[in-house]
């Protein structure tokens, strides 16, 4: 057994949350691996009762809003498209139907582990357009944009990329501002720091006093970081602390920032289920628009409603449970999702679906 | 799809006319190419996080070994092997 995972370990930590504590607080983990690991460790039944765990919007998947994916849908419906996409994405409910649905109806769609892959293909037919459904946190950016600079050095015309990048320090910021949230400390995510460094907590810490500790995600990391934002809090301070010090540096990856910046600029952005959070996504520079399927295809498709029974937007804010909607299990599973975060592992729909003895083989 | 997976740098190569260094990554029994473009003082042997097919930081071995071994308890490797389902497979 690993040491992330040792008992006597967890044990220790759990005691030293219920020893500091003294009074309640409501912590935010931002990323949906974070979620996976609070969950499926049943952390959250060991926690005092006094500290509540808030599922952030730390789910790409989940916050890709439904005119992109209809708008994917579409692309892989035309003739002579190939349409790539991380392996989360395919379930994810469009208004019309998902992109397993249209692969399922003879689109060609398929399924990669990186958007390097797709180049890749894109080269090997040169009678196909192909398309790279590149969503994503800070993390994934790199390699989405390495993916558009592979492309451009080595002059394939036939390869665009349908981004919908979020960023998690303006969602932070946006879920502090929503009025019926209250949130007294976050949980940021490792990997995102990994690329981004730590920089950009250090205002909103400051602005907003609220302590953020960017945090691993296996259940030690999680603890530990839990420990840190409430001593923080009980002690009245409000600072950016590095628990996941052991990969997380305080510049982050300057490389990888270059290549972000080289193609892609800030933007609004909208979150599905949140609405639209200013400057809290990536767009495609104009030097790389040949890259860009949404200038490319010049698709429009009509904004369609969400479906009224699912409440993803409270769920990602923060403000219900995924068993506090009443289709949780009912009409909604990960076999038939009627909401994003039903679909994606990292979901807090699924994580509590999968955990909490609804287990489906 | 936000997992980095730590494994072991095997070899590398010079792509794309020479300008991008790929390296091939062992995870496990997978190996998986890798670009190592924003690690550039990254070599053979050295542990890296990879997501997504691109390397993201080093890691000592130890840490590697640690991580590697939970994610494979937790069955969270999916993103390696499901994948190889759909792709030609590599030497």
């Amino acid at each position: 057994m690993s040491e992330y995972r040792d008992p006597r370990m967890a044990k220790k930590y759990l005691e030293e949350i219920k020893n500091t504590v003294s009074r309640p607080w409501s912590i935010m983990e931002v990323c949906g691996g974070q979620t996976h690991s609070l969950v499926k460790n049943g952390i959250i039944e060991m926690l005092p009762d006094t500290v509540t765990m808030i599922h952030g919007p730390g789910c790409p998947v989940c916050v890709t809003p439904l005119n992109l994916i209809d708008k994917a849908v579409y692309l892989a419906s035309e003739k002579g498209v190939i349409l790539c996409s991380f392996g989360d994405m395919l379930r994810v409910p469009g208004s019309q139907k998902s992109l397993l649905e249209a692969k399922a109806e003879g689109a060609d769609v398929r399924i990669l582990y990186s958007p390097l892959e797709a180049v890749k293909i894109a080269e090997d037919n040169p009678d196909k357009e192909v398309v790279f459904f590149a969503v994503g946190f800070e993390t994934t950016a790199p390699a989405n944009a390495l993916s558009v600079v592979h492309a451009h050095r080595r002059n394939v015309k036939n390869y665009s990329i349908l981004a919908s990048h979020v960023l998690v320090p303006p969602a932070i910021k946006a879920v502090i501002d929503d009025e019926e949230s209250k949130i007294d400390g976050f949980l940021a995510a490792g990997h995102v720091c990994t690329i981004m460094g730590n920089t950009e907590y250090h205002p909103i810490s400051a602005e907003y006093k609220v302590p953020i500790v960017v945090t691993g995600f296996e259940p030690l990391d999680v603890l530990q970081g839990i420990l840190m934002v409430i001593r923080q809090l009980e002690q009245s301070k409000s600072e950016v602390e590095n628990q996941y010090a052991r990969i997380v540096r305080e510049e982050g990856n300057p490389d990888a920032q270059k290549v972000i910046d080289e193609v892609f600029k800030v933007r609004n952005q909208m979150w599905r289920g949140i609405g639209e959070i200013p400057e809290s996504g990536y767009a495609v520079r104009e030097k790389y628009a040949d890259f860009d399927a949404t200038k490319k295809y010049n698709v429009t498709i009509e904004e369609a409603p969400e479906n009224p029974d699912c409440i993803s937007g409270q769920i990602m804010k923060g403000i219900k449970k995924p068993f506090e909607c009443s289709q949780f299990g009912k009409k909604c599973k990960p076999t038939n999702p009627l909401g994003a975060p039903m679909v994606s592992s990292e979901g807090a729909c699924a994580a509590y679906y999968h955990f909490s003895g609804m287990v489906e083989a | 799809m936000c997992l980095a997976i730590p494994g072991k740098i095997k070899s590398i190569e010079m792509q794309y006319d020479g300008r991008v260094r790929m390296a091939k990554v062992l995870f496990g029994g997978i190996t998986k190419e890798a670009s190592l473009e924003m690690l550039p003082d990254a070599d053979i042997d050295d542990y890296v996080l990879v997501h997504v097919g691109v390397a993201i930081s080093k890691v000592d071995e130890e840490e590697a070994q640690k991580t590697f071994k939970y994610l494979e308890e937790i069955g969270e490797l999916g993103d390696l092997t499901d994948v190889d389902e759909y792709l030609p497979k590599s030497n």
